[in-house]
């Protein structure tokens, strides 16, 4: 069997997606709990959204390819994402000015 | 009579109170009191206009000669349930027009005195100047308001008016402390006795579903006959029915009466709602002139003569309203003339006086009954309440004079005034012959016609109220001769002597004066009753007259005795009865005994548990349960960290927990 051929019966399986998807959310999860800075967590958050689209993604072409609604849900969620990313953005550099930090343990100014 | 012309005379005054209410301090003093002078004067001439063209155009007499009732307008103004609607209109009978005379006369003399009493020596006008004609302008149009009212409800509101105005001239004086504990006592005596008077109005509107004077005083009974009243439909069966339904042993009309009575004896300072009234002295003498002697107090008389046939329908079916007003009536007077005997602050004794003189109104009122001579103490109460009205504003405004020329309130700094202010000395004898009743002064023809009128219902009324009559003259001259006799007055020098005051208010007293000796010829029978006719009988029953002239002499003379020069009788007769000497002088102990009341037994007995079960029982339960929610939000405040990560940590071993057992059952039970 040469290249060809394996390639020609390369059959495409949900799994071959859903798992480096999952790998990628795992990966969020764990950064989320761990990073304590807040770009570092930010960059968790999008990862851990990434995968769920991958997943949208994934589950529209194996379940019932003829539609695509998964697919523009997960346009939509870019978008939406991307407009997320810069509001907290924003918010950090303007933690960041008040606090001169943005470490999470340190901005406690308006704890009970 | 147009109908746009009797309107002026509300919205005159209420334009007046508006304009110098919200522009007189833009204004001068002296412009304020002239626009306030003149605006009364015109309000007083369209008064008197529309009350002659009532009473002698002939246009308002109906085919037996009798005066009909004149409706000006009448509108509607709050639809209630049913049929039951409040109008506000305007309304002019005998009793109305005669009432329009009084308070439009009065008020324009003190607007006019006014000018002159509130200004010190030097002519500087009291601060407030601007305030205290508006505020006489408000109590005009209520007052004008009040008489002219078309059913009961609207009586009620300009009711209420007119004693919020009284409340606002009495504290006139807001920075003395005297002034406001009697504007409040004055305001808060009144509104409790008006709490009879609403629910009195609640009872009688909802058994007859009707507010309206005409309906209401419309006769239902075939021996009372009421050609006067003329629509007499909607009332009739409603009226006979509560007549009849009795409750705590009288029928429900009589309770509605009784409890309007109230609201009259509020007003009118009856005993023993009195109290307010001596108190209420505390406001400018104009002010006591105009409002707590010649008009708002003898509202509640005007509000038992316009129910009037009420109380005769009552007193027909055997109902105790006319007695129970007969008897207040009666011992008011005895009990204001034996204080007023007693009394050293000069208006203290006309205020006592003036309850005294009401209280005749009202026993005149009382004794009226359709078999004597038609009704003839109806008539002579509203006679009364006439000449009343001039007389006693001439004595308050001479007691103003006076005041304000020696500066205290005490005859004991007055004495032997006569040669120093011979003006305020004439007309004030002028006022005392008139109140004494000594021919041909006002005072004599009325008051001629209430013990007329007694004497035809009873000999025991007759008898005391002529006993009353007597001490009326005999403390009106113990004034009198403390106030200009006694011995000579040490006269202070300079410009500070006490002399005869400006003509601002010079004036009103003569021209009162002039009034109060000749409006006794009035003939006022044939003006006033209580069912539009002419009674069949009028005139001076001379048995009556000559005897209660000799027990005025008489008075006169035993006052003259006493107290015309400095001598020790009034001493000795002093500790004579010095118990009784006492009583009367503290008021028979009606302020100690309402303290003890209101004190020792409402507020130590009554609010004080509530007070307690307020703040122990139903705040405690609310306290409890914020005291709880407080507690356990202390208790779990640390799991709100505010930390979103440990919040995921929670979520995600929840999540795995939840998704972890799920699966487990399933596979160990499935």
């Amino acid at each position: 069997m040469d290249m060809l051929d394996l390639l020609n019966n390369f059959q495409l399986n949900s799994l071959m997606f859903l798992i480096p998807s999952l790998f990628m959310f795992c990966c969020g999860v764990y950064g989320f709990l761990t990073r304590r800075n807040m770009i570092a967590m930010l960059i968790s958050l999008e990862l851990m959204l990434n995968a769920v689209d991958m997943n949208f993604v994934v589950f529209n072409r194996f379940l019932c390819p003829g539609q695509m609604d998964g697919m523009f849900f997960t346009l939509f969620a870019i978008a939406i994402a991307a407009a997320e990313t810069a509001v907290a953005i924003a918010i950090i550099i303007n933690a960041y000015r008040i606090a001169k930090d943005i470490d999470v343990k340190d901005l406690t100014k308006m704890k009970f | 009579m147009e109908a746009t012309l009797p309107l002026l005379i509300l919205v005159l005054p209420l334009l007046m109170f508006l304009f110098l209410g919200l522009f007189g301090k833009f204004l001068s003093h002296k412009w304020a009191g002239i626009i306030g002078t003149v605006g009364m004067g015109v309000t007083m001439i369209i008064a008197y206009y529309t009350a002659y063209t009532y009473f002698f155009s002939g246009q308002f007499v109906g085919a037996d000669g009798e005066r009909l009732q004149y409706i000006v307008f009448d509108q509607d103004w709050l639809s209630l349930w049913g049929n039951l609607t409040i109008k506000l209109g305007f309304l002019i009978d005998p009793i109305s027009a005669l009432m329009l005379v009084v308070v439009t006369t009065i008020s324009f003399m003190v607007h006019l005195y006014s000018n002159g009493y509130m200004r010190d020596h030097h002519g500087v006008y009291e601060t407030g100047f601007q305030r205290f004609y508006a505020f006489l302008s408000l109590f005009s149009f209520s007052m004008l308001g009040l008489v002219v009212a078309t059913n009961i409800f609207q009586m009620y509101i300009f009711w209420e008016l007119v004693g919020a105005s009284s409340y606002l001239l009495i504290g006139f004086y807001y920075t003395k402390p005297s002034a406001v504990s009697a504007s409040k006592k004055a305001f808060i005596v009144t509104r409790f006795a008006d709490l009879g008077f609403l629910i009195g109005i609640l009872i009688l509107s909802f058994t007859t579903e009707t507010f309206d004077f005409m309906s209401l005083t419309s006769s239902p009974l075939p021996g009372v006959e009421n050609t006067y009243y003329v629509d007499a439909a909607t009332a009739t069966t409603a009226l006979e029915s509560a007549g009849g339904q009795m409750f705590l042993g009288g029928s429900l009309m009589t309770w509605a009466l009784v409890l309007i009575f109230m609201g009259g004896m509020g007003k009118s300072a009856m005993m023993p709602l009195h109290i307010w009234l001596p108190d209420a002295m505390e406001g400018p003498t104009p002010v006591s002139a105009l409002i707590h002697a010649a008009t708002m107090v003898v509202a509640g008389v005007y509000l038992v003569a316009r129910l009037f046939p009420l109380f005769m329908i009552n007193n027909a079916m055997g109902g105790a309203a006319l007695d129970i007003v007969t008897v207040v009536g009666a011992l008011t007077a005895a009990y204001a003339a034996i204080v007023a005997c007693t009394q050293i602050d000069i208006k203290r004794v006309l205020a006592f006086s003036t309850i005294s003189q009401i209280a005749f109104m009202m026993v005149s009122l009382g004794v009226s009954r359709e078999g004597m001579h038609d009704n003839l103490g109806y008539m002579a109460s509203m006679f009364h309440l006439f000449t009343h009205a001039m007389f006693k504003a001439l004595l308050f405004l001479g007691a103003g004079a006076l005041i304000h020329a020696v500066g205290s309130n005490d005859y004991t700094a007055m004495h032997g005034l006569r040669k120093h202010m011979p003006i305020t000395h004439i007309t004030f004898l002028v006022g005392c012959l008139a109140i004494a009743g000594i021919i041909p002064f006002s005072g004599f023809f009325s008051k001629d016609e209430i013990l007329t009128a007694c004497f035809g219902n009873s000999a025991v009324a007759y008898v005391w109220m002529s006993l009353v009559a007597g001490l009326t003259a005999f403390y009106m001259f113990r004034l009198y001769y403390l106030i200009f006799w006694w011995k000579e007055h040490n006269v202070p020098q300079g410009h500070h002597a006490p002399k005869d005051q400006p003509w601002t208010m010079t004036l009103p007293l003569i021209l009162l004066g002039i009034v109060a000796i000749f409006c006794g010829f009035v003939p006022f029978a044939d003006m006033v009753s209580w069912n539009g006719h002419a009674p069949h009988h009028s005139g001076i029953n001379w048995t009556v007259a000559s005897i209660s002239l000799a027990v005025a002499i008489i008075a006169i003379a035993i006052a003259t005795a006493m107290y015309r020069k400095e001598n020790a009788m009034p001493a000795k007769m002093r500790s004579f009865f010095p118990r009784l000497w006492t009583a009367a002088h503290k008021r028979f102990y009606f302020d100690e005994l309402y303290m003890f009341i209101t004190h020792k037994i409402i507020f130590d007995r009554v609010c004080k548990p509530i007070a307690w079960f307020d703040r122990h029982i139903i705040d405690g339960t609310m306290d409890a349960f914020a005291a709880i929610t407080n507690k356990a939000s202390y208790a779990i405040r640390g799991l709100q960290s505010g930390s979103a990560q440990s919040y995921v940590w929670v979520y995600l071993i929840g999540a795995l927990l939840l998704g972890g057992g799920t699966v487990a059952i399933i596979f160990l039970f499935f």
